[in-house]
């Protein structure tokens, strides 16, 4: 028989976090710290309205674009967060999740041989499906000097003549690294100049906890090379629903819709009406859950912090990136002794690219108890780290 | 939000931390946290430091009763003294005066039946300015203080995602 298999796919190496989930799935009493989705639960009145939906029988297909008058609502939401003008008939186009604006976003843009710059540590989505849109990955590897925000000099170094595309992951998982005004200013003068277009992640721009998120399209002359990624997921704990949306371009929209027509025909019925309710009435939920992220937050970085170990303070997302480097493992020793010996499953950087080595993702989705008693468990394995390091 | 306000939120939810965790998590010094929390007790805000118990798990034969009560408030003095009369029943747990169809709502919490009627028959009904009561029982709480009861949450997210 033939081989049934596209090369491009076997090549393709299986994501980090699978193997890791292995392990820590074989450990029935272990504790995580390894989600990437909010503990909360969908807001009462957002679930309600996807019930409402259900029962008035709003079961069928939608336009392929997804509701108009979610895309208004998105309009509108992007009029007040970011000052940002799309006309909700062409220029939004709502998606099965973030992730699937990202792999349409790269398929509609991208030819074969073009490079697409991925800065890393980052989500683990990118590098795939920029290979099954036919295009060739760049990788930057972000640095722990600089934060791991994306400097200009860094795309400087990394861009060539077949560069077209820069995917810009902020505020980023894993490392909670957010880009501010002044970052956002350098890169985009980088970006006009070598004429890239922007895939901008901002997921979990609603969890800034220094200002408020800032867009790159709100740049001078971004806005027009910017296909903005957001979604329902982070902001209102929504994951399971399924439901993200982009904006950009409508030319490249356009395009979007159509592999996405072919691909997927519409996102989730109940999830875009449940969606409406949550963008039009959900601010209240996205400030209560920030507050609560945000005191997760401190107590982490305060914890490591006391125990010695080197930490950024990530003003973003959900996560904190410890540096385990001064226990000389590697992230994958590190996070499998630290689940062996304490039963607590953290996630090696190295899952979200090479320059994860040496970090943990934590992940601050869980309550305060939770985290405590993580902490100990981890001060404990410092101590015995420490310990075996004074026999030596 | 304002530092105070969410001083208060959280200890509203959790009155066992202490000022030192409340100053990591609210990202201020401690003393600043030790203040804050002296000046509320002064003027008042905070009025104590309570554990919401439910009585349901520890004696069966106790009920929560709310009981409506209709006054004649007095001239001058409006609704307070016979307030007052009534909240300094040390059974009496709360006290509250109502706009609708009656004055006052006063709530027994952790009785049994022969101690509410007991109450409602000797003590209530015998201030001369009451001139009805209507008692009723909590037959469930199912939450309370923002708390569901008897429930607790399971985490049913895959143990590691990206």
């Amino acid at each position: 028989m033939r081989e049934p298999l596209a090369k491009k796919v076997v090549d393709i190496k299986p994501s980090g976090i699978r193997k890791f989930f292995d392990i820590v799935s074989e450990m029935k009493d272990a504790i995580s710290l390894g989600v990437g989705e909010p503990d909360f639960d969908t807001p009462w009145h957002i679930r309600d309205e996807g019930i409402y939906a259900l029962e008035k029988g709003r079961t069928f297909y939608t336009s392929n674009a997804g509701l108009k008058e979610l895309r208004v609502e998105i309009a509108n939401y992007m009029k007040r967060s970011q000052d940002l003008e799309y006309h909700p008939l062409d220029q939004i186009l709502v998606t099965v999740g973030g992730s699937e604006g990202i792999d349409m976003a790269l398929r509609a843009m991208c030819d074969p041989g073009d490079e697409v710059l991925i800065p890393q540590p980052s989500y683990v989505s990118y590098e795939p499906c920029a290979i099954l849109a036919g295009a060739v990955p760049v990788i930057i590897d972000l640095k722990p000097e600089n934060e791991f925000r994306l400097t200009a000099q860094e795309i400087e170094d990394a861009v060539t003549d077949k560069t077209k595309v820069i995917v810009l992951p902020f505020p980023n998982n894993p490392t909670g690294a957010i880009m501010e005004k002044s970052d956002l200013e350098a890169v985009a003068e980088v970006i006009a100049k070598h004429d890239l277009y922007v895939i901008s992640d901002e997921i979990y721009g609603e969890l800034t906890y220094k200002g408020k998120h800032i867009s790159i399209a709100t740049m001078p002359g971004m806005q027009e090379r910017t296909i903005l990624i957001n979604g329902f997921s982070k902001a209102y704990a929504m994951t399971g629903w399924r439901l993200g949306y982009a904006c950009g371009p409508a030319n490249i929209i356009a395009q979007m819709t159509k592999i996405h027509q072919f691909a997927i025909m519409c996102a989730p019925t109940t999830s875009q009406y449940a969606a409406i309710e949550a963008i039009k009435n959900g601010d209240a939920d996205i400030a209560r859950m920030r507050e609560s992220y945000n005191m997760r937050r401190r107590f982490l970085l305060n914890s490591f912090r006391e125990m010695g170990i080197e930490c950024f303070e990530p003003y973003g997302a959900f996560y904190v990136f410890p540096c385990i480097k001064e226990f000389g493992m590697t992230s994958d020793e590190f996070a499998t002794r630290f689940l062996k010996e304490e039963k607590v499953a953290a996630v090696p950087g190295t899952a979200f690219g090479n320059s994860g080595e040496g970090y943990l993702r934590i992940s601050y989705a869980y309550s305060l108890e939770r985290l405590e008693e993580a902490m100990k468990r981890f001060a404990h394995f410092v101590e015995t780290l420490h310990s075996e390091k004074k026999e030596d | 939000m304002e530092f105070r306000e969410e001083l208060l939120r959280i200890i509203e939810k959790n009155s066992r931390m202490n000022t030192k965790e409340l100053a990591v998590i609210l990202g201020v010094a401690e003393d600043v946290v030790a203040e804050e929390l002296k000046t509320l007790e002064d003027e008042g805000t905070i009025c104590g430091y309570h554990t919401m118990v439910n009585w349901e798990n520890v004696s069966t034969e106790t009920v929560t009763a709310l009981i409506e009560v209709k006054v004649t408030p007095q001239r001058g003095q409006g609704f307070d003294n016979i307030a007052e009369r009534i909240y300094n029943y040390p059974e009496v747990e709360s006290v509250y005066l109502m706009a609708g169809g009656y004055d006052l709502m006063v709530i027994l919490e952790g009785k049994t039946i022969r101690e509410v009627s007991g109450f409602v028959s000797e003590k209530l009904s015998g201030l001369e300015t009451v001139t009805g009561t209507a008692t009723h029982f909590i037959l469930k709480k199912y939450k309370d203080h923002g708390t569901v009861l008897g429930k607790k949450k399971e985490d049913t997210r895959e143990i590691v995602t990206p």
